[in-house]
């Protein structure tokens, strides 16, 4: 945008306006696609399976398709010639050799790989009745025996998943100089060492996924709607990769979704499985997972054991860092799974600090569990706990101060190149250490802990200076390290002959409020009211083109892509103006919703200017098209750097173990803000599901059986209300230097900062009695027995 | 075997005839189409589906219809007065951004509805406490407990 144009965009951007979207939400008008029905719909029921890793020997749908109510059965021998569903990030190991890639059968193809692996779809007239039918199928199973540990999986004589992954092995790579590293260790005057699990999560989006397909015959057209975060690569991998459908043939509505933190990026087998079959039926097919299945088969998340090592020269200067994790996949590869324990993550080994030498191996293995990828934040918040689990512990081994040891070794000079391959554009890591740390009042922490104490309760304060990576990007470098997709974004804006705006982006919401923020950028820039502008998101069938929402990419991304479009819009409003104003194109100006000649008083309304262009009667129609609609991709040059501090403060009660999160205070860097209020709320959301993995969420499998054992809600424990507490939120700003809007993400900062900030917070409290370390979650239990251990108590 | 069923939905009487096995929670969303009251779970632990049953906020997935015989039933739909005015309960969400996905939203609001019509001047433990039967995976229930502070200030008038 020019200099003159940029004054613009000040008056509503950086206002906490009320979101547009919350009308519907509030009255329960919202659309989510459980609430969309068709004529003649019928619905789907998936039979899954019990086992964790088993042969089919037969299978009899006989009796089922009896059943009443049944429309159709189908099993995997139905989809032959349908493909198995791709994986999205080709990683290439450190044997030179692509990542073993196993086929991910959209149904199971004479052996099931875990428990919940769909087996048949069965389509009836209720879902009661496809329920009522599944059970009368009759799979003849060979149970075979199981590893769902991933060390276990890789072990010597562990049981063989896939033909064509030998040792359950999916790759093994590593990133940074061995030797480099090797050397400063050799030298270091300490070396703090850690083994770490970053515990398996599962997503649990209080909306459950969902879909709805439908064929219509007359057209030869398919629409899906789905809970989904990016509808446009749902299709695009649905269509080209797995059913070799004509990809302008099918429509993809992602309409309102209840939440994704990931779990709804991905190509599942289910609603693979029910575009298939609604052309085979010719009837729509509805579903709706039951919470049950979504424990059981949405992609989990984290699931990594590590082995970290740093060294330190005397005065706590980090030399070099070591890092081995081992990270599961689960029993298929999922959409984005390969680049998240990768790409997504040693890549962040840096943190906010100048540690010159980093070395970082991972091992990725199958094993008979639900697939692992992407959970809010994605290889960022197990880089983070890895880092700042271990600068904590260094600190207390050699006696430094928390803040003290992060000062010594912060970035300080920008652009800044990591040893593990990112670029960081811009940060001031000592501000937001500074605001948390008085915004935490670390000053009065002594005296709240002597007062603890009498009260026979154990304080700690825990830091997390974090840094992630967001808006991936740009295509070709992404493309190079082994994406198959591209990384930009597409955004359209429609100027209607009125002068109210429609915008089209592939950006998705799922809560994110996109609907308010993006109409915040285009009103500020066109000077029009936000009640004026339209944000129409998640529909293949009226968006150009879209990469989603994932990696808190939206703002940076999709936002700049909406900007560049504006740009254009203003660009050929400067040329009418010219026009009608009678005045070089050059002279122009565009400000307050206003094109003026400089220097005078003449100008021409934004609304004119919209109106001219359709009713084109006095227009340089020789020189310039009619119309004001315009469309912009762009892809990003660099990743953005959103950076801050976490301090979080608990209070134990060491006779139950039962750790009380008393404060937490976030003081982070997403560079410009357009929206405060959402900001907020997303770091809010974001702290609550770090809380949650350090607090209370562990899914665990029986390693015998393979069976999942969190299954529910009962068992798996979301952070609830009286789980937290209210939260200390502020802001500093360093502005993105490669994106127009100066924006970096914000959507997944609180679960990176989280875990690693109330761990460490734990581990402080219990230093006077003894524990150093125990993996997450904090829960009575774990406390108690490490007090206990600590103690000398087996 | 079809049960007939009658009660009163959000001040309209409705009728019908339900397999007994139907849920509530069912009856409103497929057979009355308010699709506002939203199914979460499996296991009566995340309250997106709670309506007020006489006065009282319910699980709407965890009551078969049929114990709804009779009974008058509030929906979120029901709450928005005749001019188009929203409930404060709902205004307060709005204004404190107490909701994101907007997916638990509609049983938080009929819970914390509830929650305040006990608790005129409950405080941020008593909120939090209450609100322990219905999950928000988006807001980390700040804003949440923020707007039924304000919404109990105005009810409390
Ligand atoms: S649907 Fe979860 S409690 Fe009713
Ligand atoms: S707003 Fe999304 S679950 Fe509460």
């Amino acid at each position: 945008m020019g200099a003159n144009d940029t004054a613009t965009m000040t008056s509503v951007v950086g206002q906490s306006v009320l979101r547009k979207e919350d009308a519907r939400f509030l009255t329960g008008t919202g659309q989510y696609t459980d609430d969309v029905s068709m004529p003649r719909q019928t619905y789907a029921y998936f039979l899954r399976s019990p086992h964790a890793h088993a042969n089919i020997d037969s299978i009899d749908v006989a009796k089922a398709k009896q059943s009443p109510g049944v429309v159709d059965i189908f099993t995997g021998a139905d989809l032959q010639g349908v493909n198995g569903l791709p994986c999205g990030w080709l990683i290439t190991g450190t044997d030179g050799k692509p990542m073993n890639e196993p086929p991910h059968p959209v149904l199971a193809q004479g052996k099931v790989r875990y428990v919940g692996d769909a087996v048949a779809l069965v389509i009836a007239e209720s879902p009661a009745q496809a329920k009522d039918a599944a059970e009368q199928i009759v799979v003849d199973y060979d149970v075979l025996p199981s590893a769902v540990d991933s060390l276990d999986a890789l072990a010597d004589g562990a049981p063989q998943i896939h033909e064509q992954a030998p040792g359950n092995r999916c790759y093994t790579w590593a990133l940074g100089d061995k030797a480099a590293v090797d050397a400063a260790f050799a030298n270091a005057a300490h070396v703090t060492k850690i083994d770490i699990v970053n515990n398996r999560l599962i997503p649990n989006a209080i909306e459950p996924r969902a879909a709805l397909a439908h064929y219509d015959r007359a057209n030869d057209e398919y629409t899906l709607y789905v809970a989904n975060q990016n509808p446009h690569v749902e299709r695009l991998l649905m269509t080209a990769f797995v059913l070799g459908l004509p990809e302008h043939k099918v429509r993809v509505i992602a309409p309102d979704v209840g939440g994704g933190f990931g779990s709804k990026i991905y190509l599942y087998p289910e609603e693979t499985a029910m575009v298939f079959a609604s052309k085979k039926i010719h009837r729509p097919i509805k579903w709706a997972a039951e919470r049950s299945e979504s424990f059981l088969s949405d992609a989990h998340g984290r699931d990594h054991v590590t082995h970290a090592e740093l060294a330190l020269d005397k005065d706590g200067k980090f030399l070099a860092m070591r890092v081995h994790t081992t990270a599961n996949m689960g029993a298929y590869l999922s959409t984005f799974a390969s680049c998240i324990p990768t790409i997504l993550y040693a890549t962040l080994l840096a943190g906010q600090y100048t540690t010159p030498a980093i070395y970082c191996e991972v091992a990725a293995a199958f094993t008979n569990t639900a697939p692992v990828d992407a959970y809010r934040g994605a290889g960022r918040p197990e880089a983070t706990y890895v880092v700042e689990r271990i600068v904590s512990q260094a600190a207390m081994e050699m006696g430094i101060a928390q803040d003290e040891i992060r000062r010594r070794n912060f970035v300080r000079e920008f652009p800044y190149q990591t040893p593990v391959a990112l670029n960081y554009d811009i940060g001031d890591y000592e501000q937001t250490l500074d605001a948390a740390m008085e915004m935490a009042d670390v000053a009065g922490f002594p005296a709240r802990k002597a007062e603890a104490q009498k009260r026979g309760k154990l304080r700690g304060l825990g830091y997390a200076a974090y840094i992630e990576a967001c808006g991936l990007a740009p295509s070709n470098i992404a493309g190079a390290l082994g994406a198959r997709a591209g990384l930009f974004e597409a955004g359209q804006v429609r100027v209607h002959p009125t002068g109210s705006v429609t915008v089209f982006t592939g950006s998705h919401s799922h809560g994110q409020g996109h609907e308010t923020t993006f109409a915040q950028i285009v009103a500020g820039r066109l000077g029009v009211p936000v009640e004026n502008v339209s944000v129409v998101h998640g529909d293949t069938g009226r968006i150009p083109f879209g990469m989603g929402t994932y990696g808190s990419r939206s703002l940076a991304v999709g936002g700049t892509a909406i900007v560049k479009a504006l740009d254009k819009i203003v660009a050929k409003g400067k040329k009418i103006a010219a026009h009608l104003l009678e005045a070089a194109e050059s002279d122009i100006e565009f400000r307050d919703g206003k094109f003026t000649v400089a220097g005078t008083d003449r100008s021409k309304a934004f609304a004119e200017i919209a109106l001219s262009a359709y009713v084109p009667h006095n227009y340089p129609l020789g020189t310039l098209e009619p119309g004001l609609d315009e469309t912009a991709f762009y892809d990003p040059t660099n990743f953005t750097y959103p950076a801050g501090t976490h301090i979080c403060e608990v209070e134990i009660d060491p006779d139950t173990g039962v750790v009380d999160v008393v404060a937490f205070s976030a003081c982070d860097d997403f560079g410009n803000i357009i929206n405060p209020m959402i900001v907020e709320g997303q770091v809010h959301g974001g702290v609550a599901q770090g809380l949650g993995q350090a607090l209370r969420e562990q899914c665990v499998y029986d390693r015998d059986s393979g069976q999942l054992l969190t299954g529910s809600l009962m068992d798996y424990a979301l952070p609830r209300a009286d789980d937290v507490p209210s939260f200390n939120v502020a802001t500093k700003v360093t502005p993105c230097t490669h994106n127009p809007l100066g924006a970096k993400g914000c959507g997944e900062a609180g679960a990176i900062g989280a875990p690693a900030a109330m761990m460490n917070a734990v581990m402080d409290a219990l230093a006077p009695v003894g524990v150093t370390h125990f993996d997450m979650p904090a829960s009575p239990y774990r406390v108690w027995n490490a007090i206990r251990a600590a103690h000398g108590h087996a | 075997m079809a049960v007939s069923l009658a009660m009163t939905v959000n001040g309209k009487p409705v009728n019908a005839d339900v397999d007994p096995r139907t849920l509530l929670v069912e009856f409103l969303r497929n057979n009355l189409g308010l699709t506002g009251t939203h199914v979460g779970c499996d296991t009566a632990q995340c309250g997106a589906c709670t309506v007020h049953v006489d006065g009282n906020a319910v699980k709407s997935c965890n009551v078969l219809a049929v114990q709804a015989q009779g009974a008058n039933v509030l929906t979120i739909e029901g709450l928005i007065a005749e001019d188009g005015t929203m409930h404060p309960m709902q205004a307060a969400f709005r204004d404190c951004h107490g909701l994101q996905c907007g997916f638990c939203t509609p049983g938080m609001v009929m819970s914390a509805i509830d929650l305040v019509n006990r608790h005129p001047g409950a405080d941020e433990a008593t909120i939090r406490a209450e609100l322990e039967g219905n999950l928000c995976r988006c807001t980390g229930y700040h804003n949440i407990v923020k707007a039924v502070r304000q919404a109990a200030a105005v009810m409390g008038k």
